[in-house]
Formats: C-alpha cells, structure tokens, sequence
C-alpha cells in the first residue's frame, strides 16, 4: 500500500516536472531569452593586489591613513561611516592626541542637545562618537543628490562581492558608453545626472566620478595622488572599516591550526595505539 | 539494553558507589558512550559523523548563548548590535564567524551522516525509529538555521524571511492569514523578528532532547555497520571507549581543522554579501537565495513552472518542497530489499551515486538565479530526484540480485586483513 501510493506520487511529481521541462525548452527555443544589457556590458572587477590578501596578510598603516585622508577630504562629504567610531583610528597608527584632534576637527558635527534650552544643536565629535552623518535624515541625503542616497560605506567591502576589488573598480571604472553598447541598445543610454560604470550592477550610478584628478589630494608621505592610487588606498581603509579585527584573525587562524595539526597526530597516533591489537588479532 | 557481553558498570571509589545507588547517572553514560557500549569492530570513518554532529551543535549552543548576550532583538537595532559585536566586543568576531560558519559545518555533517545513512541501509529494520528521529532532527535543524538567518536583519535575512513565509501563503483560502500570523504582521517586521529569536534560542535545546532519543533508539538494537551483517556474538565487536572515542577524537581534530581554516581564513565565503546591507523593505535584492545548505530544496521549489489545472504552480512547488523531505520518513518501507549495505547491491549503488550527483546538481541550480537553462536544469534533477526515492528504490529492492555477504563482521575483517597482512606487517606498530 505505501509503495504503490508512493509510486503514484512519484509518478505525479516527475510526470509534471518532466511537462513542465518540456515547456521550458519549448519557449526556450522558440523564444530564446533576449539578451541584456547588463548581461553583456556589465564587468567583474579589475584584479588588484592589496597587502591584507592572502592567509597571512596585513594591512599597510601607511596605506590606510592615506585611504582615511582620501574618505576625509572627498567621500564623507556625501557618505556615512556609521559603525566605525574616531576611537577606532587608533589601530591606523593614530596615537590619542591625533584621534582627539581628528575628532574635534571633522567637518561634520555630531548632533546633541543644548544643555542651556534643550533645543537641537550640534558639537564637536569625541573620540567615543561614531563618524557623524553627513545627512540629518535619507530625505535630506536624497533631495542633495538627484534622489539617489549615498549608502553607509562602513561595511561597503563586505556588501559586495570581491568588495576591496569592486571599490577599486568602480571608482577608476567611469567612461563614456561604448558605440557598441548604443548600436545593440539604443534604449540603454544613460539617463541624464546618472555616470555610465561598467563595474556597477545596472551600469548607470548616480554618483559623479568621485576621484577625476592626480592630485586631488596631497598626501603628507609624499606618495604621488594619481587617481589609480587614491582609489587603491581608499579601498584598503574601507576594508579596514568592514573587517578592522582582519589581523587578530589571521594571527589567531594561524596559532589555531598549528595547535590542531598537533593535536590531531597525537590524535591519530592514539587511535592507532588503541586498535593495534585489535587489527593484529584480526590477522 | 545491551549485548549480554558487555562490559558492567562497577565503580570502585565508595563515593561513585553511593553516587550509583541514588542516581546511576555515571552508569548511564558509561553504557551509552562508555566501554559499556560494544559496537561492531568494523565501522569505517563514515560513521565518526554522528558524533561531529554533536560537537557541532555543542559549537552552536555555545557560541550562540555568547552572541545571544550581545544581540538586541529589535528591528531598528538588531543590524548594529551584531556590528557592534564583531567590532567592540572581545573576541566577538569570532564568536559571530564561528557561529555562522558552524552552522554551515553543522550541515555539512548531517549531509555526510544521511549520505552515510542512505548507502549502507542504515535506516531499515531493526533501526527505522533512529532514521525517523534523525529525520526530525534534520527539520528541526532546518527551521534553527531559518529563523536564525533572520536575526542579523540584513537584506538576505529580511527577503529571505519573505519568501519563506510567503510559501504558506501558496495554500489555497487559510494561506494568507496563515503567513500574517506566523509572522505577526503582513510583512515581516519586529514582531517576527522576536519570536524568530525566541524560537531560534529554544529549538537547539529541542535538538539535543531529540537527539537522545536518537541515540536511545539507536542503542535498542546497537550501531550498524559497513556490512550490514548484525552483530553476532562478541568477537564482532569492541567497547565503544576507548575504541571509538579514539577514533572519534581523531576525527574531531580533522573537522576542526577544516572549520578552522574557513573560519579564520574565509568567514564570509559561505555567506552572502547582500546580508551586510541592512534590512529594507523598499529595495528588493536581485537575486534572492537561502543559505546554501537549503538550494537543492529551493531548487526544487522553483522547478514547478506550469500549474496542474486548478492547482498553481506555487502551490506544487511549496508541495513538492515538502514532500522532498517528508518523503525520507517511508524510506524503510520503500527501500525492501533485505540486503542492508550498498557493498552488496551493485544496482543500488549506482543508482546512489546517481542520487549524490542529483542532490549535487539541484544544489546548483538552487545557488543560481531562476533563470534558463537552470530552471530547465532543475526540473529534469527534480524528476530525478522524486522518481529515485518513490519508484527505483521499490524496484530495484524487487529485482536487484545482491551479492553474497560475509557470514560475519569478523569474517569480514579478516578478508580485508588477511590480503594485506604480508604488507602490513613490515609496518612497526607505534
């Protein structure tokens, strides 16, 4: 009885699953799927090397503060940095005099309370406080940038697939719209106020080229501020934002597994002390 | 119960006496896991992943009872407050990467130890109540790992919520109010977010009652074995410890080893990156996928594209999607071929790795965007995958002529050291 309703079943799932197969491929040839135009323009990020890649990587202090300055002077403008505090930027290299100073010098002010009237103020950020937002609300962010919010670029890195890349990409990744892509789709120009960007997901981003000249900013170690460099470091800093305890994992990923190859061959090695007269009364 | 041959419980020290007497839980262990439990001599690494199932649950428990007094179960917060614990809170990375990786890890041992299951028999008579309370385990597994998806309220979370609730929503007339109930609104929102929580704290106590039970039935008739040959009398088998906590031991090292290496090295290759967007209902992810120890079922979810008649296509699919799994509860009585092993069926065990590859396949397609081929691709391994379990399994336990088994677990272990005993005895023994 089980095994005959069981096959009626089965009969049902598969007999349907096979029909509605043979459905599928109709159309699929009859009909064969247009293609997009994300599908055919849309690009996987560049490669690129950072010093935090790999098992035992690290990141470059050097590189970070310079990626911190190019977020200071030209990203927070417009975006949030929400879940990273000013404390934190002492694992740049910042000692706490500097991050105090960082602090109470960011353009942005964080919001607070008059103490004198209770009414809204602002002051100037402590180390304690996250980064303030640059926008008081989504409304106000959307109403200055041509109805498009700048999202919080904290966790920016891990959001996206191959982040670091995909940052580095994108920022360096603003051109013109290829003829081939306007001669195969003439409906896919670029609406006006959006900036074509094969590394984006549907192509056309809101976001003006952020990084457009060498030199945009002045780095204080001398490095040269070509765009392709300002948008590695950015990168990295944003990195750091995302994943900050990256080094603490690494190093203890490292003293873990050690530990455990260790311990699994005196594991092993007592199983097979265990069962040796085991498998020598078997012979 | 036990085999008449196995070793007694007789505590030496007087206070383990007087501890036997009033409450003999040192004796209860020591006859569950202890040297008073004799288990076949042969087992092979197959079987070590019932116990990597317990130490992954052990895993969870604790690192979720720590993450638990750092979360705040709140849908205007509960984003940053797993933020704040991977960043402010010591060593709460890890606990948040072990966590969310040990369940992946969780999986993929309980896949091995259903695979493990399904090719040696494990689940025919006398051991059919072991394989059904493992089957509810499984569901119970399934439901922790939802719900606890949810709780970080990312993008992933929040759609993926959605989804799942919106099958119920496939069932003819009660659907919809059934979905606004489980989910306390008509979207999901802080109300489902609390009980997702609450729920998701208390059913991995659930796993572990349950999971007694699975080892008490298991030991009503004592563990199968490769053979699939019962024990027959005392040279069949060995004392569970120290034979099998050694090996066990050994095995824990290598699962934690591979856990290790994601965990440090990978902890968000498993992961999807749209769960570090904070949850919004006005923007829809492109894609939408489960975790990816749920893509074959999701892939079979959305193989049902054409409706059957009055019945929509949904509704198949969220049917066939539960049938899938509640299907594994006949398995005793589909599966009647007398033979137990898949070493002695050499029809069964093609068509098993025919099964590995399917699952496999439907995982894919399941990982991948609803779009052709994949879809297409689906349907032909969702057939697959249906007619395996409810039509070839009857059948070839009715035609298939098995091969001759061994007349024991001892004879079996002989073949095996017998042929290699001139190579193996050069080898010192450590």
């Amino acid at each position: 009885m089980v095994r005959i309703g069981a096959f009626l079943v089965g009969l049902f799932f598969a007999g349907w699953l096979f029909i509605s197969f043979l459905v599928g491929a109709y159309s699929y040839v009859t009909e064969p799927p247009a293609a997009t135009v994300e599908h055919e323009f849309h690009l996987a990020p560049k490669h690129v090397a950072f010093s935090f890649d790999g098992p035992f990587g690290k990141y470059d202090k050097a590189q970070l503060q310079r990626g911190f300055q190019v977020f200071k002077e030209v990203c927070s403008a417009c975006h949030s940095l929400k879940f990273v505090a000013f404390r934190d930027l002492e694992a740049l290299g910042y000692n706490e005099a500097e991050v105090k100073a960082i602090a109470k010098q960011w353009a942005i002010k964080t919001p607070s309370v008059d103490p004198a009237t209770g009414e809204a103020s602002t002051r100037d950020p402590v180390p304690a406080d996250h980064f303030p937002k640059p926008f008081a609300n989504n409304v106000a962010a959307a109403a200055a940038n041509n109805n498009a919010i700048p999202p919080d670029l904290s966790l920016m890195t891990k959001a996206r697939h191959h982040g670091s890349a995909y940052v580095y990409s994108l920022l360096t990744g603003f051109q013109d719209q290829p003829a081939e892509l306007l001669k195969h789709f003439p409906d896919a120009k670029t609406p006006e106020g959006l900036h074509y960007n094969p590394y984006f997901a549907n192509l056309n981003l809101a976001m003006a080229p952020p990084l457009s000249a060498e030199g945009q900013v002045t780095y204080g170690d001398g490095t040269k501020a070509s765009v392709d460099q300002m948008a590695q470091d950015v990168s990295a800093f944003l990195t750091w934002t995302a994943e900050p305890k990256l080094e603490n994992r690494h190093r203890a990923g490292l003293a873990t597994i050690i530990f455990l190859l260790i311990a699994t061959g005196l594991a092993y090695m007592s199983y097979q002390n265990i069962w040796a007269d085991k498998k020598k009364a078997a012979v | 119960m036990s085999f008449p041959w196995a070793e007694q419980y007789t505590p030496k020290h007087p206070v383990m006496q007087w501890v036997d007497e009033k409450l003999p839980l040192p004796r209860l262990v020591y006859n569950a896991v202890g040297a008073g439990y004799p288990v076949p001599r042969n087992l092979n690494y197959f079987w070590n992943f019932g116990v990597l199932a317990g130490l992954a649950l052990v895993i969870q428990i604790v690192t979720g009872v720590i993450m638990a007094m750092h979360y705040g179960a709140n849908d205007l917060v509960a984003f940053g407050t797993v933020e704040q614990t991977m960043r402010d809170v010591n060593a709460g990375w890890l606990m948040r990467y072990a966590h969310a990786n040990g369940a992946s890890f969780f999986f993929i041992v309980v896949y091995l130890h259903i695979f493990r299951g399904l090719y040696f028999g494990s689940y025919k008579a006398p051991r059919e109540m072991v394989w059904l309370l493992g089957l509810v385990i499984f569901l119970l597994m399934m439901a922790t790992a939802f719900m606890g998806y949810v709780l970080p309220w990312g993008q992933m979370s929040y759609w993926g919520a959605k989804v799942i609730t919106g099958l119920f929503g496939a069932i003819p007339v009660v659907g919809e109010p059934i979905q606004t109930w489980l989910l306390g609104g008509f979207a999901p929102g802080n109300a489902s977010l609390n009980r997702f929580f609450s729920l998701h704290f208390l059913l991995p106590f659930v796993i572990a009652g349950v999971i007694i039970l699975h080892i008490w039935a298991l030991h009503i008739p004592g563990s199968s074995n490769p053979t699939g040959v019962e024990v027959k009398g005392p040279q069949d088998t060995v004392p569970f410890h120290p034979y099998y906590t050694a090996k066990d031991g050994f095995g824990a090292g290598v699962f934690l080893i591979a856990f290790s290496i994601l965990l440090f090295f990978a902890p968000n290759f498993l992961g999807h990156p749209d769960n570090y967007i904070e949850a919004n209902p006005l923007s829809t992810p492109a894609h939408i996928v489960p975790e990816w120890y749920f893509w074959p079922f999701y892939a079979i979810l959305r193989a049902f594209t054409v409706d059957f008649f009055f019945i929509p296509a949904k509704l198949l699919g969220v049917l066939a999607m539960f049938a899938s799994i509640l299907l594994l509860f006949f398995l005793p009585w589909l599966d009647t071929s007398p033979v137990r092993s898949g070493r002695y069926r050499p029809t069964f065990r093609k068509f098993w790795w025919i099964l590995l590859g399917d699952v496999a396949v439907l995982g894919y397609c399941g990982g991948a965007p609803a779009a052709e081929p994949f879809v297409m691709i689906s349907q032909i391994a969702a057939a697959y995958y249906f007619a395996h379990f409810l039509i070839i399994l009857p059948l070839i336990a009715r035609f298939e002529m098995p091969l001759p088994l061994p007349g024991s677990i001892t004879e079996a272990v002989l073949a095996t050291y017998g042929k290699t005993d001139g190579e193996t005895a050069a080898v010192p023994a450590e």
